[in-house]
């Protein structure tokens, strides 16, 4: 079991990285209910998806699309500011990941922008955020299982998305990994 | 599309009308109800061409397409979302008593919050008000489940049967099965039957007294039961009582339902206090209302929005919810209100989790390179002064940029502009200018009855209908201007100038609101028509296709911005243009140009005083 906040803003791929965490926990044979934004919050707001997997044949799963306040385990923040605003989802314990410059509130934190500026593609910070997250070993599931299932939904951008995925995941492998210099 | 699958609430239910064999579907998009027809759009090639499936102009026309569908015997669905309903109040009311023949069920979803509208208005109380059952379901597969119980039941008893899911039934996901869908059989055939689809008055006091009957029996339908949740846990314990005191148990319908039995697993309560769901919330069966005020001392209704099944109680000392306070009167019932609600009902001790109040961090604007802003922008400067009656769609958010005055309903801002200058016309001097924008889907939807009045009771205003050649805000649909039908087939392209000229308009002008200069001059030209002695309504088109409309990706000359030395800080462009790709660097420093935001439309050059912006 495992209860997921994906955060960002309107345009960052929110709903992208949600699907991909969701696609990965079905083909793992897990069961899932998520709660996504649409509408006007989607014109540059800030948008948030609720991801809650758990076993399809166990009981008690979830019934809720919604994450209760300090009960998620894991929180990717797209942006600097996904932490101060949806940081109070997380339970005591639970990790934070976020896209941002520098620390808040004791969340990992990836330079995402600007790694997906150097690979051309500004728009897929989300999955440097992602692929940089997928190290720290706190996920459902392996860097692997995520590729796999980019590689599945293929798209004319595939090749870009999984450039941005390696390049977040090999900056987590060199931080988690414990060979870069402590960033927390 | 077979095998398990991740369904959103809207797929699932588009979902659940195929496999009814559903042979119509029409809609006005609306969130949260927009995917479910987009969906079957999608997914036209799954299914067969004999299901007809339209965006109609409004809710009003797509209800009544639909019925007449249903009329001939086969099985219809119009869909909305909860304000839209409004607008099909109309033929709601009537479609009662006359009732249906193939199955037809009137989807309305509601948005608890409001996340993304007018009203946090409760669906269930329309059905309550025209007298037709209603289903709630709880979660993407129940939906699914309900839509298909939906016609069965419409078809038993020959009335229209909603189906209402909130925005987290719609927006949610889960995994299910899914298989192939059946083909529809139902062929159309009308049975003449004046006294009920013509009725005059005097028949519709009988059809009445049918509704009402149908009504009792709906309610007395062993079928549509509400349950126990947790039954099998509370088997060993019942009758347990859980404080001492007398007992109690609590009574849900909706996402509720799914919110409380998750917190109740938490605080280990599901063998403790029995959990009811109810999936007809009205009418609410009265065998259940009975045994439940027979067997309990104190009931908890947990709903949304409104109190639709406690009013139904019909009991003031037993049943708790909005009318004692112990439930919030308005806003959505997220988990961890449930789970305070819960804890002080049953007198546990829990601590709150409660989120904090966190200051909204950014507010949604329009898109960088959006037409919109440019026209807005236009309307500032031409009319500094101006009252500016807004409408309905992306252009709500003409607000930030001080050039929304005011949102009301669709259609709204021609009406409302009328009446602004009936308010004003009598004062000589310092009358305000009035420049209302509406957007081209909400111009059809219902600007259209607002004009022509304004024009034959003589009222002057400036009205800018922003033409971006599609309905934006709700996913890109079509209008009225595309020509097509939703299978392809060519049709009249509705023109709105012409339109516009057979309202009465004699001031009709079509500009491109990225030649800021120009659409600018047209605007005057429009004002001036409106002192002029034969003056009257003038509409200015502000015509340039949504940027991200799919259909329009390649209809602007993409430009290359960046900032020059002349930037004086001043942040004019951010604090009037407020563009997401303009980001401001220090409280004076100059401006910087997020280059992956920049659509190249290069309306800011036109923006700065300074010359702050020049193209590469």
């Amino acid at each position: 079991m495992q209860q997921i906040i994906v955060s960002g803003v309107g345009g960052q791929g929110v709903l992208f990285i949600t699907r991909l965490l969701a696609e990965t926990a079905l083909k793992l044979n897990h069961s899932l209910l998520i709660s996504e934004t649409h509408g006007m919050a989607q014109r540059g707001g800030i948008v948030i998806s609720h991801l809650k997997i758990f076993s399809r044949h166990s009981s008690p799963g979830f019934t809720s699309p919604l994450i209760r306040p300090q009960h998620a385990d894991i929180l990717l923040g797209l942006h600097p500011e996904s932490i101060q605003a949806h940081g109070f989802y997380l339970t005591k314990g639970g990790t934070a990941y976020c896209n941002s410059i520098e620390e808040t509130n004791g969340a990992f934190f990836i330079d995402a922008t600007t790694i997906a500026v150097e690979l051309a593609s500004p728009l897929s910070a989300n999955l440097v955020l992602l692929g940089y997250a997928s190290t720290g070993k706190k996920l459902f599931c392996a860097p692997g299982h995520l590729m796999d299932t980019l590689v599945q939904l293929g798209g004319k951008n595939l090749p870009i998305s999984l450039r941005a995925f390696e390049a977040g995941k090999k900056e987590g492998e060199l931080f988690f990994g414990g060979i870069a210099p402590s960033k927390k | 599309m077979t095998g398990r699958k991740i369904l959103l609430g809207n797929e699932a239910i588009a979902c659940g009308l195929l496999e009814s064999a559903c042979t119509m579907a029409t809609s006005y998009p609306g969130t949260p109800a927009s995917e479910i027809l987009g969906t079957l759009v999608e997914m036209k090639s799954e299914i067969p061409r004999e299901v007809h499936l339209e965006w109609s102009i409004n809710e009003k026309v797509a209800f009544e397409v639909a019925l007449a569908n249903s009329f001939t015997g086969r099985r219809s669905v119009t869909i909305m979302k909860q304000v839209g309903l409004n607008v099909a109040a109309d033929p709601l009311m009537s479609a009662a008593y006359t009732g249906v023949t193939g199955g037809f069920v009137v989807i309305s979803a509601d948005d608890p919050g409001p996340q993304s509208s007018q009203t946090e208005q409760d669906s269930r109380f329309m059905a309550m008000l025209a007298k037709i059952p209603v289903l709630d379901p709880s979660s993407p597969l129940e939906a699914r489940k309900m839509a298909k119980e939906a016609f069965l039941l419409s078809e038993k008893y020959e009335i229209p049967v909603m189906l209402r899911p909130t925005i987290r039934v719609c927006h949610g996901r889960q995994d299910m099965e899914v298989e192939g869908f059946p083909f529809p059989k139902d062929q159309a055939a009308f049975q003449k039957n004046p006294g009920r689809w013509a009725a005059t008055p005097e028949f519709r006091f009988m059809l009445h007294g049918l509704l009402n009957k149908k009504l009792e029996e709906i309610s007395e339908d062993m079928h549509h039961r509400p349950g126990m949740i947790n039954a099998e846990l509370m088997a060993d314990h019942f009758p347990q009582t859980l404080t001492g005191e007398n007992e109690v148990c609590i009574v849900t319908s909706g996402v509720v339902a799914a919110h409380v039995q998750e917190i109740m697993a938490d605080l280990q309560l599901l063998d403790k206090v029995p959990l009811y769901q109810v999936s007809m919330p009205f009418p609410l069966s009265s065998a259940f209302r009975d045994e439940l005020l027979g067997r309990y001392d104190r009931i908890l209704v947990l709903e949304e929005t409104y109190p639709v099944m406690e009013l139904q109680f019909r009991n003031g000392e037993k049943v708790f919810g909005r009318h004692t306070g112990t439930v919030p009167p308005s806003g959505e019932l997220l988990p961890e209100i449930l789970g305070d609600i819960l804890t002080d009902f049953l007198h546990l001790d829990a601590p709150s989790k409660r989120a904090p109040s966190v200051l909204p961090v950014r507010r949604p604007t329009l898109c960088a390179g959006c037409p919109h802003r440019s026209a807005f922008y236009a309307i500032r400067k031409v009319f500094p002064e101006g009252i500016y009656p807004g409408d309905m769609g992306c252009y709500t958010l003409g607000l930030n940029l001080g050039a929304v005055d005011t949102v009301l309903c669709m259609g709204a801002s021609i009406s409302q502009a009328s009446g602004f200058y009936h308010a004003f016309k009598s004062q000589k001097t310092d009358a305000p200018s009035i420049c209302a924008a509406v957007g081209d889907s909400t111009f059809f939807h219902a600007g259209i009855p607002a004009l022509i009045n304004a024009v034959v009771q003589g009222a002057r205003f400036v009205l800018v209908i922003l033409d971006n050649r599609t309905t934006a805000i709700t996913g890109h649909q079509p209008t009225p201007t595309f020509g097509k039908t939703l299978d392809g087939m060519e049709v009249s392209k509705v023109s709105i100038p012409d339109l516009v000229r057979a309202c009465g308009v004699q001031f009709v002008e079509t500009e491109d609101p990225y030649a800021l200069e120009s659409f600018m001059k047209s605007l005057k030209r429009a004002h001036d028509h409106t002192l002029g002695a034969r003056g009257g309504v003038a509409v200015v088109i502000a015509q340039r296709p949504c940027l991200m409309d799919r259909l329009h990706a390649d209809s602007w000359n993409r430009m290359e911005i960046q900032v020059t030395e002349e930037c004086t800080g001043c942040h004019l462009c951010v604090t009037t243009f407020e563009c997401p790709a303009i980001v401001p660097q220090g409280e004076q420093g100059p401006v910087r140009i997020d280059q992956a935001l920049c659509s190249g439309c290069g309306v800011c050059l036109d923006i700065c005083p300074h010359g702050g912006f020049e193209t590469i």
